[in-house]
């Protein structure tokens, strides 16, 4: 059998395999050791941390839809200090890559956070979540402003020897304008999607499905959107592109890779099965194996398009 | 916790609108405790998409119980299931309920399929010595009442159709007026608006009371924060149903 090459370095940090699991849907990467094994991951991005802890949004804050779901969670979590006392200690002892995703309510607490952090050491990268209301900008996402995208990026740049990652939300018109703004202010590298916004109705009580009207829609419903921007953001910028969206197999996780992304992150399917990024990963490592592929950078950006057709005709 | 394939040994309806599952396996029915659930994909594929949640019912040997009523297509689809197809199970889950305090009678509130948990419970307090436990077993009418391995069942329904004419809340009521001095300790599941009254009825008199919560989840296990129940007296404003429960003090939490 050849011996397949999975690894991957993203500046100063290490990865075993390219199949991360994505924010808010690890917890802290201690909740489920029963059911996974962890050092098997390519990398844990932890739920998004703010400065201070957040209750999160009143109930219901989950429902399912066709093929996917759609959450108000309200970046419920801990706190970095609590994170930096209770988890960090415990996710620095796995052999594997620890990514903190950051959420804030405004420039200076990103700032704090990832000072906070940076001091402990107890991470190999930052994923920067911009998909959050700004305060100061009346409740505005930070992630549908490119200016703003860009002021953090800008901001915590030089605060971190590490890599930086802004996760893109793809609730905007032209995704990669945002990816080339993070890129001229230094980012190491971009992932996306986060969810996109949706809505369901129970139609007996004639009230939203979910406490907060509209949420974020997961799952494999969101698959082939999250693939197109992919495809959008890798064409138009020269650092790596980190792919989430809808998720669930070693197949679908191919699709992003031959698309050009360098790794993918799963969110909604590590619900359904807590290990399944381990199996998403030797699965990757079975594909290769089968085709005489020794490193799965072979086949990374390997999309066979007519390009005339795609640019040119376009499909509309 | 584990995530198994089990096979069914068989799926009956045991009322009008209810379905018990009975599935194999040695480690599910070794492991759960009263008043813990199991999450369940239903099948393959994305639709539906993720588990769902079920209170395991009874353990015999190394079967295990669930019972259930249809209200959508995760519950239509457990209801097809035929002896020999493999179920995938993830479990046991969640915080059990505890002993009560010996030389207290232990009284099992239920509404409608919030007695799924019952019959375990049962059980389980009689292996551990206490033995005179009521039954308090509330419904919409005769139709929806679940007797299914419960013991010294007083029955209330809402139409007056079978025991008491009224709500199960006002029968225990009056079981409290008439057995003056008792000690007891309460279990309960059920609608919320019922465990609501039964919160405020057990205010009133001083007593006690753990609650099993039920609340739409993504996943079961701590990490997607979908499951929030307002908590009383807690620096935390939530906690969750699937890890923090879904037995609570009832006192404890704000049931919406
Ligand atoms: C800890 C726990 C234990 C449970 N134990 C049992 C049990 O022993 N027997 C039983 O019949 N049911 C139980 N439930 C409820 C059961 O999980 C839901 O009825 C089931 O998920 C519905 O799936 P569905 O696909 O058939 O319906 P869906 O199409 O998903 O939903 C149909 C309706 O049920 C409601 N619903 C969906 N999920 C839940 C949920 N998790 N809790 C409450 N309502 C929900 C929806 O809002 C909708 O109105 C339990 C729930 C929890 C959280
Ligand atoms: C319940 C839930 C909570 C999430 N919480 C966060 C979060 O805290 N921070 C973040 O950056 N993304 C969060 N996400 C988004 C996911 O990381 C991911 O970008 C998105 O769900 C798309 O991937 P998927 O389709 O594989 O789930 C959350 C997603 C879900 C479903
Ligand atoms: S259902 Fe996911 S945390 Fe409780």
């Amino acid at each position: 059998m050849t011996k397949v090459q999975t690894d991957f370095k993203l500046g100063s940090m290490h990865c075993r395999n390219r199949v991360w699991v994505a924010s808010g849907t690890f917890g802290y990467g201690d909740e489920c050791l029963d059911l996974v094994d962890v050092n098997k991951i390519g990398a844990i991005v932890t739920k998004s941390l703010s400065l201070k802890p957040r209750d999160g949004n009143p109930p219901p804050r989950v429902v399912e839809t066709p093929s996917g779901m759609i959450n108000s969670i309200g970046l419920a979590n801990i706190g970095v200090d609590r994170f930096l006392e209770e988890k960090a200690p415990f996710l620095q002892s796995l052999d594997t890559s620890v990514v903190v995703n950051i959420a804030a309510g405004s420039v200076e607490e990103y700032r704090e956070v990832l000072e906070r952090i940076e001091s402990t050491d107890c991470c190999d990268a930052y994923e920067i979540n911009v998909s959050c209301p700004n305060v100061k900008e009346g409740g505005l996402s930070f992630g549908t402003n490119v200016r703003m995208t860009a002021e953090i990026t800008r901001e915590l740049r030089p605060l971190t020897g590490k890599p930086l990652i802004v996760k893109l939300t793809p609730n905007i018109t032209s995704v990669s304008e945002f990816a080339r703004a993070v890129q001229d202010e230094g980012a190491d590298a971009v992932s996306l999607i986060n969810t996109l916004v949706g809505m369901s109705v129970d139609v007996r009580t004639r009230r939203p499905k979910i406490s907060t009207t509209t949420g974020g829609l997961s799952g494999p419903a969101i698959r082939p959107v999250a693939l197109a921007k992919v495809y959008e953001t890798i064409r138009s910028v020269s650092i790596p592109v980190i792919g989430i969206g809808g998720i669930t197999s070693a197949n679908d996780a191919l699709e992003f890779l031959i698309t050009g992304a360098e790794a993918v992150e799963i969110g909604t399917a590590n619900y359904l099965n807590p290990n399944v990024a381990v199996e998403i990963a030797e699965g990757i490592t079975t594909f290769c194996q089968e085709n005489d592929i020794r490193n799965v950078s072979e086949i990374i950006g390997t999309l066979q398009t007519d390009q005339t057709i795609s640019v040119v005709k376009s499909w509309m | 916790m584990k995530i198994e394939l089990l096979p069914v040994v068989r799926c009956e309806q045991v009322a009008a609108t209810v379905y018990a599952l009975h599935m194999r396996s040695f480690y599910f029915a070794s492991t759960i405790q009263p008043g813990q659930f199991i999450n369940i994909k239903v099948q393959s594929g994305f639709y539906p998409l993720l588990r769902r949640p079920f209170s395991v019912a009874q353990t015999q040997d190394d079967v295990i119980t669930i019972l259930f009523d249809i209200v959508g297509e995760g519950t239509r689809i457990l209801s097809l299931k035929k002896p020999g197809d493999m179920v995938d199970v993830l479990g046991p889950l969640g915080r059990p309920f505890t002993l009560p305090q010996s030389d207290t009678v232990p009284l099992l509130v239920a509404g409608g399929l919030g007695m799924a948990p019952m019959p375990i419970l049962t059980k389980w307090l009689k292996a551990n010595g206490f033995k005179n436990t009521e039954t308090f077993l509330g419904a919409r009418s005769k139709d929806y009442l679940v007797d299914y391995q419960l013991e010294n069942v007083h029955y209330a329904t809402d139409d007056g159709s079978q025991g008491y004419h009224g709500t199960v809340v006002s029968l225990l009521d009056q079981w409290f007026t008439d057995n003056r001095g008792t000690e007891v300790t309460v279990y309960a599941c059920g609608p919320n608006p019922m465990l609501r009254g039964l919160q405020n009825l057990l205010q009133g008199r001083s007593l006690k009371g753990q609650v099993s919560l039920e609340c739409v989840m993504a996943c079961g296990i701590g990490i997607c924060q979908g499951c929030p129940v307002e908590s009383v007296n807690s620096t935390k404003r939530y906690r969750l149903v699937c890890n923090d429960g879904p037995v609570f003090d009832i006192h404890s939490v704000v049931i919406q």
